[in-house]
């Protein structure tokens, strides 16, 4: 039962992504009255580029070459960090909410490094705007965990799940204040609209896709693997965190099933409202962005204030 | 009389004994080179022991000289704990950056006197040993000086470089007038406590006036907080930190700035208690202003030293963080988490150290051989110097708090001691710590982004200059140095428990922490547990999910799948135009949207020039000039009108100091007489 519980833990992330931005695509496509591509196309996208040949240019260093697989591991080791239909473990040692963040920016880390790295007139500039967006997303990001970490009464991920299902009053005004913050932040860290627009290659506007821009084959399928496996991360946080009802707290059968489905739903109501928004707001400009991930810190020392006294 | 314990007399003499072989034979630049070097390796390995072995055993080392008709001017020496611990940390910073001298020293033989280096080196290095270890005001204050005015002839030693010896001087002027400050303090205690010595000031001070303890207390965040390079009084250290030899910036951020911390650690924390709330307000907002501020100019910065040289003021402020939040639950009663707050900010002394003293040894190999320090003409030196760039990812890492290097966990313990204050019923306090934790969050944040630009700049890409081409890998000494930091980061980062568990044998040692402590504030069994299993993290198991997170994931991807797969090196895409280190992004266009949000605070000022062939046809520009500048915000509302006011006051005086012999007689005269009327 165990190493059943771990494998699904450890590749449920990786499995199901691709299969969210299909469904993302799929949602658009309904609002544009498009029919679309298959729900399944990003795995077959990953799947032609994993059996590719590389080009890779006589500038790049190793940082450039080794920087995929150190952006896959870390999403993969993320992704079996958090709770998924179950907060009967305790989970891994990176379970905790500023373990989870400051290793997810190893990611970006590199990411960004890798963007420069074959000094292209891309890469840097898409390094350059990614690092600004995330350094105003950090502080947005550690204090809606951390508001749930309070009103939880612990900072592993497993236990403020457990722990959110019991509260009542008003915390409850903190968490849903809690969750606007990390909804924003979910948009700038996955890349959606309004932060980033995920299918352009438009210079003057991209960010993710102009530093993978000189990656291809195996690199290039790793890269926007681990993407999709951070929008899974970060919906399956929102769900988990935020509104964890249904979760399984025990380890039977029943309750794990129930949980798998209330997942499930969860899932695509999330895939739903961002692909709802997608359809129906513009990107920002660049420089309006810091100030909707400083309004995610904001509300969230709102949230933290509002949290009755124990 | 001089009682027990020879083993830190030993300690000094060796130093000391570095210092006069280097000047005896600065003849021979060799020599001088292995003599001061040398010697202070064997000094610092010294250190270590001694250091390790007061923590271990938990003894004191007392030494003292009285001479019986002065009582005033006798010396005394008292190591506990917490000076050990300064003791450690200076001896392992010198240790490795000695063994790099060895290396680096090499590039000044005939140019400059070795000796004279080597002589101050040494010097240097006996003053800041003595800082921490003194217990009296007297000789305290005569080892400041030694430690400052040695740093003095260190930044000014590259004298060729006028703009060194106007660094050098706003140094000695700055570091003067924080020593002004210190004396005053230490005066003011000796009238109201009537000893020089802390330990008796420790014991009285309770009789002293709250209001004259106040006062105590601006005038040791002024006086110390000069020399840890707190804003608004760090403006010395951009500028004398990357004038000095790198091996001397590297113990100058690393270690020197950290004694002052040490003295505000062991006057509030240890001989001022117990404090008023306040004090822990103000040095948890100077905290937060330090380190926004000095990560925010380190981004502005394209001079790769300077930049470090921000990025010490970003991790001073980090280091204030939790000593703020351990006054102000100190002076709460909540000492179990002022507990928290002093270890974190003393880990994060510790590996400040490494990883700083890393970063400008690595600094110090590239400028030493491009002979520039502009980020400008860098570029793509990771493939001509790889070992020196893998440090330097080290270092990055570490300092932008990833793990599982030393600087997350640090960061990590300041976090949950900034929660913990977040958690606390009072209104203010509570917002003042939301604050804090967020300041030290975008601190993160903007950390991150100033080291990819400083290692994208530097070590990646195509080299943005000719000489680039030249360059070699460094020597194997200054490799040691350099690769012994980055093995150290790592393990402080994944035996972190261990060290933590260290550091807190240290603290429950002071007499702040002797009652009221649950020791489930943190816990170190296993992992460290902060606050009953609130939060909990362990540097090995971190450490081992990463790796094996690392490896499978290239065994899997590299040698399971698509093992047959073919790589074409090719060239980068070059839009159509022939590629030049011009399409790269400069140091300055990486950080100028950044800049651009924050126009506010820095105050950018912009030039743009642009000529035309005629003046009538402007679309074909013959040349375009972009001049990029920050506003010096400190120079201009803060020091200008000081220095401004002291030349006025000079004129002033001028009138009647008119160079003639005669009327100064005269005065002499009149005051003598006014004197005795008075007397009378």
């Amino acid at each position: 039962m165990n190493i059943l519980f771990w494998t699904i833990q450890i590749l449920f992330v990786p499995a199901v992504s691709p299969l969210m931005i299909g469904i993302i695509r799929k949602f658009k496509a309904m609002f544009q009255k498009r029919i679309g591509a298959s729900i399944f196309q990003p795995y077959k996208d990953i799947i032609k580029l994993l059996n590719k040949d590389e080009v890779i240019s006589k500038d790049a260093s190793w940082i450039f070459r080794f920087a995929p697989y150190i952006i896959f591991c870390i999403s993969i080791l993320i992704g079996a960090s958090i709770p998924i239909f179950t907060t009967s473990f305790s989970g891994l040692p990176t379970s905790e909410i500023i373990v989870v963040v400051y290793t997810l920016a190893i990611g970006t880390f590199f990411l960004a490094l890798a963007g420069m790295d074959v000094g292209g007139a891309f890469g840097g500039f898409g390094s350059s705007r990614e690092m600004t967006i995330s350094a105003f997303a950090e502080g947005g990001l550690i204090f809606s965990l951390l508001t749930i970490a309070l009103i939880s009464g612990s900072t592993n991920l497993f236990n403020i799940s457990n722990n959110i299902l019991l509260i009542q009053g008003k915390s409850i005004i903190s968490l849903i204040l809690a969750m606007g913050g990390f909804i924003l932040i979910l948009l700038a860290e996955t890349k959606r609209f309004p932060f980033d627009n995920p299918s352009t290659h438009l210079e003057l506007t991209m960010i993710h896709e102009a530093m993978t821009i000189e990656h291809s084959g195996k690199k290039l399928a790793l890269l926007e693997w681990a993407a999709a496996n951070k929008l899974a991360i970060f919906s399956i946080l929102l769900i988990n965190m935020f509104f964890p009802w249904g979760i399984a707290t025990n380890f039977d059968i029943l309750s794990i099933m129930v949980g798998f489905v209330s997942l499930i739903v969860k899932i695509l109501i999330v895939l739903f409202g961002i692909a709802f928004l997608e359809s129906t707001i513009a990107k920002f400009r660049f420089f309006r962005l810091p100030d909707l991930l400083l309004d995610a810190y904001i509300i969230n020392i709102l949230a933290i204030c509002l949290i009755p006294v124990l | 009389m001089i009682s027990n314990n020879i083993d830190f007399i030993l300690l000094l003499s060796i130093f000391l004994l570095g210092a006069l072989l280097s000047l005896i034979f600065r003849r021979n630049d060799r020599l001088a080179n292995y003599c001061a070097n040398g010697l202070a390796i064997i000094g610092s390995i010294w250190g270590i022991v001694l250091a390790l072995r007061h923590i271990t055993n938990g003894y004191y080392t007392n030494l003292s000289l009285e001479i019986p008709a002065l009582r005033v001017l006798s010396f005394s020496i008292r190591i506990d704990n917490l000076s050990a611990f300064f003791i450690f940390i200076i001896s392992l910073i010198t240790l490795f950056a000695s063994i790099y001298a060895i290396g680096y020293v090499q590039h000044y033989y005939k140019k400059y006197c070795i000796g004279t280096l080597g002589f101050f080196y040494n010097i240097f290095i006996l003053g800041m040993l003595l800082v921490v270890s003194s217990s009296n005001a007297v000789l305290f204050l005569v080892a400041w000086e030694v430690m400052s005015v040695a740093s003095y002839f260190l930044v000014i030693y590259d004298n060729n470089n006028p703009k060194n010896v106007k660094a050098g001087l706003v140094y000695l002027v700055m570091t003067h007038v924080a020593t002004a400050f210190i004396i005053i303090l230490f005066l003011i205690l000796f009238k109201f406590t009537g000893s020089f010595d802390f330990e008796i000031i420790k014991l009285t001070q309770a009789t002293i006036p709250a209001y004259i303890k106040d006062i105590v207390f601006v005038l040791a965040l002024i006086g110390f907080g000069t020399k840890a390079g707190i804003i608004p009084v760090h403006i010395w250290l951009p500028s004398a930190h990357p004038a000095a030899p790198s091996h001397v910036s590297a113990l100058m951020s690393g270690v020197m700035i950290k004694t002052g911390i040490f003295m505000m650690i062991r006057m509030f924390l240890d001989i001022l208690q117990p404090v008023p709330v306040w004090w822990g307000y103000t040095v948890l907002i100077i905290g937060v202003i330090s380190s926004l501020l000095g990560v925010i100019l380190a981004l502005t910065e394209h001079d790769i030293k300077r930049l470090l040289a921000y990025h010490s003021i970003e991790n001073i402020g980090i280091i204030m963080l939790g000593i703020g939040s351990s006054l102000i639950f100190s002076s709460m009663n909540l000492n179990s988490f002022a507990l928290v707050g002093l270890i974190a900010a003393l880990f994060h002394t510790l590996n400040h150290a490494v990883f700083k003293s890393l970063l400008f040894l690595c600094a110090g190999s590239v400028i030493n051989k491009t002979n520039t320090s502009n980020m400008a003409e860098y570029g793509g030196i990771i493939k001509y110097m790889p070992l020196t760039a893998l440090f330097f990812l080290v270092g990055s890492m570490a300092i932008s708090a990833l793990p599982p290097f030393n600087g997350f966990y640090s960061e990590w313990i300041t976090f949950q001691s900034l929660f913990q204050g977040i958690a606390v019923t009072d209104i203010t306090t509570k917002i003042l710590f939301s604050l804090s934790a967020g300041g030290l969050a975008f601190t993160g944040g903007f950390a991150l982004m100033c080291f990819v630009k400083v290692f994208g700049i530097t070590f990646l890409a195509r080299p943005r200059s000719i000489k680039i081409n030249k360059v070699k890998e460094s020597s194997f000494s200054m490799l040691i140095g350099m690769g012994g930091f980055a093995i150290i980061s790592l393990i402080f980062g994944v035996y972190s428990s261990f060290i933590v568990k260290t550091i807190k044998q240290i603290v429950v040692d002071m007499t702040v922490f002797r009652e009221n402590v649950d020791t489930n504030a943190i816990n170190l069994t296993n992992s460290i547990n902060i606050n009953n299993n609130f939060a909990d993290v362990s540097g090995i198991w971190v450490f081992l999910a990463l790796s094996i997170a690392l490896v499978s994931t290239v065994f899997v991807f590299k040698f399971i799948i698509n093992r047959k797969q073919k790589i074409v090196t090719g060239e980068t895409w070059d839009c159509g135009t022939d590629l030049t280190p011009r399409m790269e992004i400069t140091s300055t266009a990486f950080a100028s949207s950044m800049i651009r949000i924050l126009r506010r605070v820095v105050g950018p000022i912009v030039t743009k020039e642009v000529k035309f062939d005629k003046d009538n046809l402007k679309y074909f520009p013959k040349s375009i000039q972009f001049d990029f500048k920050i506003n010096d915000i400190y120079g201009k509302y803060i020091y200008k009108p000081i220095t401004d006011s002291v030349s006025w006051i000079s004129l002033l005086v001028k009138r009647i100091q008119g160079g003639n012999t005669n009327i100064y007689i005269m005065y002499i005269l009149l005051v003598l007489l006014i004197a005795l009327i008075l007397l009378l």
